[in-house]
């Protein structure tokens, strides 16, 4: 079943177009990956989604029905981690997760009861009593996944919800969020951490200037648009050209960055082929990070 | 235009609560201004003015101190305190994220500054009595007057709040509006004491007929003026609350 379904989404402001002709399918139970860089669109198409922002063009369906039109019912399921921490400073842990319930209508017993469970999931049932800002950086943006749990929701949208945390905590998040997922809990993930996007994410998009360069299964992904491995060279500027004029020749897919060169879709018979010299270079395993560069470019978005 | 639903309830709740945990800190501010400035001006001044209207000065100043009190409390929770928390704490955001729509934060706004306005002209009206200023029993509709000026000038705060760009620009506001009118809407002196022309600006002013209704309720004295004077305060209420609905959803809606 299709939960979220985007057509020809649009969102423009007055100078640029933030979300460029965005058509996508998330379905249920599955965690969606939507990694760029700065700027690339992801936040707006989030906010989109979550019926915070309307789109300049384009339709969303939200659980089979138009957005626009039953945005309440829809936000009334659906748990949402926001990358900025806007949790209530004037407000005790607990008083935060009391208040967010009661704006979902949760009666105050069973508020108290699911604001206790979340605590204990993420490990901060004993900083109850303290107010926000006694709490670490860290300890926030757990309360701030606890708290987009808060209504059971059908459908997470979580954007960054690790940033900042120490792996210790990082793993913690991941694996609720696992554990979630394995009970139905569609996510939609907006993340910067290519490592976090591989572990969790059944299919990713990687968004580029307000569009979606490519979607698939971060493996697929990989795959195709670098292979399984990737072969990393580092040469001084005589033999540098030389090489490239090699590779070239040899019709290698290959990329310079920096002083190193990339390169990918090596098959075995080209280690063979002298187009290198495959013993000065090093083998390592394809990562997300590669096709995201290939993808998007080394330049700074902004 | 969307309208506001039951739902505005939870943001007034939320305000209500943040509001009673940091009491200790409000509280002075809140309770301390009002009576210092009644003692000062109905003692102080008061020992040179005289009879006004017949009344020792004190009594005069009594229903504008409370009017014009519930105004500010209202206009300082609904500029400062409604803009800090859209953009400093991000509340608006958190909230809008939940069943709640924009026009539901916007109305539990507007609320939660008139009950901050029925606080201030309650605790106003309770130490005048004490100093037995106040003589009507009338008087005991004050709450009832002070709710529905908040409700006025919390919708023109939140209108304001919804356009400026950044926190500073509310000192306009204050200096250029609301301090003016505190002075130009017979608080201090009766409006007759004015030359014509300023008299009928005075009018113009929301503060001007809230002013005269309250000075009716607390003296006990109904004049026909009355029903105009609440018709205007009703009618711009309407407006700066629809305005100010308008205006928030075009704010955070982007």
């Amino acid at each position: 079943m299709v939960v979220i379904k985007t057509k020809n989404l649009t969102k423009s402001f007055a100078d640029l177009v933030a979300v460029d002709d965005v058509s996508l399918e998330i379905g249920e139970g599955e965690c969606f990956g939507l990694l760029g860089p700065n700027g690339a669109g992801k936040t707006s198409l989030i906010r989109m989604i979550t019926a915070v922002s309307p789109p300049t063009k384009g339709e969303i369906w939200v659980l089979g029905g138009d957005l626009q039109s039953h945005s309440r019912q829809v936000k009334a399921v659906l748990g949402v981690v926001p990358q900025v921490d806007n949790l209530d400073p004037d407000l005790t842990v607990l008083q935060n997760l009391l208040t967010f319930a009661r704006y979902f209508d949760i009666p105050k017993v069973e508020a108290k009861r699911r604001s206790m469970e979340v605590l204990r999931l993420f490990q901060l049932e004993d900083r109850c009593k303290s107010r926000i800002r006694e709490l670490s950086g860290g300890m926030r943006r757990r309360l701030l996944v606890a708290r987009g749990l808060i209504n059971s929701p059908r459908m997470m949208v979580l954007d960054e919800p690790t940033i900042g945390l120490d792996p210790q905590a990082k793993y913690l998040v991941w694996h609720k969020l696992t554990e979630l997922k394995s009970q139905g809990v569609t996510q939609l993930l907006c993340t910067q951490n290519m490592e976090e996007a591989s572990a969790l994410c059944d299919r990713v998009a990687i968004m580029h200037q307000g569009r979606i360069m490519s979607l698939d299964a971060p493996v697929k992904l990989i795959s195709r648009y670098v292979g399984e491995v990737v072969w990393e060279i580092e040469l001084n500027s005589e033999e540098r050209d030389k090489t490239i004029k090699d590779l070239k020749s040899h019709g290698l897919d290959f990329e310079v960055v920096g002083d190193k060169i990339h390169i990918f879709h090596v098959k075995d018979d080209e280690l063979t082929s002298g187009a290198l010299d495959w013993r000065k270079a090093m083998r390592r395993a394809a990562t997300l990070e590669d096709v995201f560069f290939r993808l998007t470019g080394r330049s700074l978005a902004e | 235009m969307r309208l506001f639903s039951w739902r505005f309830i939870r943001v007034w709740q939320r305000n209500r609560d943040v509001f009673f945990s940091l009491w200790h800190a409000e509280a002075p501010g809140f309770l301390a201004e009002p009576i210092i400035i009644l003692l000062a001006m109905g003692l102080g001044l008061g020992a040179y003015v005289g009879l006004v209207d017949g009344q020792r000065y004190i009594e005069f100043i009594v229903p504008g101190l409370i009017a014009g009190y519930a105004m500010f409390s209202a206009n300082f929770e609904c500029t400062y305190g409604s803009f800090f928390r859209m953009e400093y704490q991000k509340t608006f955001d958190a909230i809008i994220a939940t069943p709640l729509s924009i026009e539901d934060v916007a109305a539990g706004e507007i609320f939660w500054g008139a009950t901050r306005s029925v606080l201030t002209g309650s605790v106003m009206l309770a130490v005048a009595a004490c100093f037995q200023l106040v003589h009507s029993p009338w008087a005991l509709l004050i709450p009832i007057i002070c709710f529905l000026e908040g409700i006025l000038f919390s919708a023109i705060a939140l209108f304001f709040t919804s356009i400026v760009p950044s926190i500073y620009s509310f000192n306009y506001y204050f200096s250029l509006f609301i301090t003016p009118m505190f002075f130009f809407s017979g608080v201090f002196f009766p409006l007759s004491s004015f030359p014509e022309i300023v008299q009928t600006l005075s009018w113009a002013v929301p503060l001007t007929p809230v002013v005269y209704v309250t000075r009716s309720v607390i003296g006990g004295e109904f004049q026909p003026g009355l029903l105009g004077a609440l018709a205007l305060i009703v009618a711009l209420t309407v407006l700066f609350f629809s305005i100010s609905l308008v205006m928030m959803r075009r704010r955070l809606a982007k």
